[in-house]
């Protein structure tokens, strides 16, 4: 049973009809999107159900999620905080910013934090070199930028989103 | 309606992003023009006659490009470059968010004047909450009959649809994007063939930056004389200059090619800030040479022919400014660090090239090793150079060759056996 496709099958349906009908594997990375909406990464049976759908092997598509940093094949915190360390914004002074981030979180660049709820990464330039420090949130429903942070704001998102997941937990 | 900004024209009239504005603007007159009473041919004729040259970076003229479409093999295809991803360049995103329509016209009229009956907009992933928003104005345009088929009653149909990257700064090489686009790991082709005659699913196809397009919809519907009259007799028309780094008011500023630096860096972007002089001018982001800061560099117009006077290149013209408490040496760590993390692997001068470069920038910096470790990064930069499949290896070398070529003090300073430590181990 392909799990994948009879859950999404009206998005499936949306996303293979931009591309050629022979011309099916374009549709890899918008399904490697879809997959990761759950759990935030894609499992090997999904990799095989996304391989099912496309017509190609499963090893072509764990090599898409190998080559592109933004699919996973193994579970992170529910939310992966990537903060932009490169020229523009570490002359804006994002490394230090970074060091501080976690040291308020207790972990170092590329752990999650015992709750699972965040994962700190440093990420290569996001487009918002004028308004740093920055990052981006990723989770599984999409990405959101936040520039011109400090330490204390970026905190204080991590607190709301420790809020947001604490709230459907006791629900 | 004319305002301040050819480009920028939010800024004025924050409207412009809603539909009805943009048309009430004049929005769409120019793509409307080009299908009912224009030959494809004229259209590319016009933009040719314009001057406009390709945004991205290359700096190519754009009409000559889509004069190169292959008109035996079909269908033929267009597609936006929206992966902005060099480190300093952050004009496509703004474009995208406040003057949506004009970008997406002009994708509409690059369509039609190489005949194509699709157009892909491929955004870098991290543009998720963009391309949901250009995919609704998409929609907007297809309910408004300005999108889709048997367009104002010719026979010409269009659709355009987004594409999203994931986090891979290679795929705004045109030929990885397509590759990309295509479901592929994104990889830079072997060239020639070159797009317009073998490109997206090997079809002719037409690559154009995110900016390039924007201007599109303006030279159609006011003509090349016009915009010729803008910027210099080479370099025609407006830019925006992503400015960043040690400056007081960093951001995006649209004006003609031709400004200078000075103006630029201290008129637009308020000076250097934090008291520290004026050290270096990277032009075009992580991939540009070192400009050495000087009167005569501050001077110097910003436009295609004059940035390589001063040894660099426009670019993308992604001004970032270096302040004289920045050392190189560190500064080049920070770019050889992106493109040994960006590199695809494909071509080995590239990757091992990056790799080893990384390391020597490592060590150098962080004073670990002496003098020859400066003499061996030059080297190894030296021989990747004229040897990558695609420009992302050239231009990693750029920084550090100009860097140490232009900055060797910087990096005396942080060797080992240098005068700072020797005195350090003086005081000791």
């Amino acid at each position: 049973m392909n799990i994948l496709a009879e859950k999404y099958h009206r998005e499936i349906d949306t996303i293979l009809a931009k591309y050629p009908p022979d011309q099916k594997r374009s549709a890899v990375m918008p399904l490697l999107y879809l997959a990761q909406r759950e759990n935030g990464y894609v499992s090997k049976q999904t990799m095989v159900e996304i391989a099912e759908i496309l017509g190609i092997s499963s090893t072509d598509v764990g090599s898409i999620i190998g080559f592109y940093t933004l699919y996973y094949d193994e579970p992170g915190g529910k939310y992966r905080l990537q903060v932009c360390t490169d020229l523009p914004c570490a002359l804006r002074g994002a490394e230090q910013f970074l060091d501080q981030l976690c040291e308020n979180l207790g972990i170092r660049v590329g752990e999650t934090t015992p709750d699972g709820i965040v994962t700190v990464e440093h990420v290569m330039c996001l487009a918002a070199c004028d308004k740093a420090p920055m990052f981006q949130v990723q989770s599984g429903d999409g990405l959101t930028y936040y520039e011109n942070q400090t330490v204390k704001s970026a905190a204080e998102l991590v607190e709301r989103l420790r809020r947001r997941e604490g709230g459907k937990d006791g629900r | 309606m004319e305002g301040k900004y050819l480009l920028l024209r939010h800024r004025e009239f924050p409207g412009i992003k809603e539909l009805d504005e943009y048309r009430r603007m004049g929005g769409f007159q120019a793509f409307h023009k080009a299908v009912t009473s224009m030959k494809p041919v004229d259209v590319t004729e016009v933009v040719k006659a314009s001057g406009l040259r390709g945004r991205g970076g290359a700096g190519f003229p754009t009409g000559l490009k889509w004069s190169f479409i292959d008109n035996k093999a079909w269908p033929h295809y267009v597609v936006a470059n929206a992966d902005e991803s060099e480190p300093g360049t952050f004009k496509d995103r703004e474009i995208m968010e406040g003057n949506p329509f004009q970008f997406l016209e002009g994708v509409a009229i690059a369509a039609y004047a190489i005949q194509a009956n699709a157009a892909y907009v491929y955004l870098r992933g991290e543009f998720w909450q963009i391309a949901h928003q250009l995919d609704q104005r998409i929609a907007e345009l297809e309910e408004g009959g300005l999108l889709g088929d048997r367009l104002f009653g010719t026979e010409y149909s269009l659709r355009i649809f987004t594409h999203l990257g994931a986090g891979a700064y290679i795929c705004g090489e045109e030929t990885a994007m397509l590759e990309s686009l295509e479901g592929k790991l994104g990889q830079p082709r072997l060239r020639p063939p070159f797009p317009p005659s073998f490109g997206l699913f090997g079809k002719p196809t037409v690559v154009n930056n995110v900016e390039t397009l924007a201007n599109v919809p303006l030279i159609v519907e006011r003509g090349a004389d016009w915009y010729r009259s803008i910027g210099t007799e080479k370099s025609a028309g407006v830019k925006i200059f992503s400015l960043s780094g040690c400056v007081n008011k960093p951001g995006n500023y649209e004006l003609p090619l031709g400004t200078t630096f000075r103006e630029l860096i201290y008129e637009h972007g308020g000076g250097i800030g934090g008291g520290a002089g004026i050290k270096a001018i990277m032009p075009a982001g992580a991939s540009s040479s070192l400009i050495v800061a000087s009167e005569e560099s501050l001077d110097t117009p910003m436009d295609y022919e004059s940035v390589p006077n001063v040894g660099a290149a426009l670019g993308s013209a992604s001004v970032i400014v270096i302040d004289e408490t920045v050392n190189i040496a560190w500064l080049i760590d920070k770019t050889t660090r992106f493109f040994k993390h960006e590199s695809c692997g494909k071509c080995t001068p590239c990757r091992e090239g990056t790799f080893w470069m990384m390391h020597l920038t490592r060590r150098i910096y962080s004073g670990e090793t002496g003098w020859e470790d400066v003499e061996l990064l030059r080297d190894v930069a030296n021989q990747v150079r004229g040897k990558c499949l695609c420009a992302l290896g050239e231009f990693s070398i750029e920084a550090v060759t100009t860097g140490i070529e232009r900055f060797e003090g910087d990096f005396r300073q942080v060797v080992r056996g240098s005068e700072a430590e020797v005195s350090q181990m003086a005081a000791d």
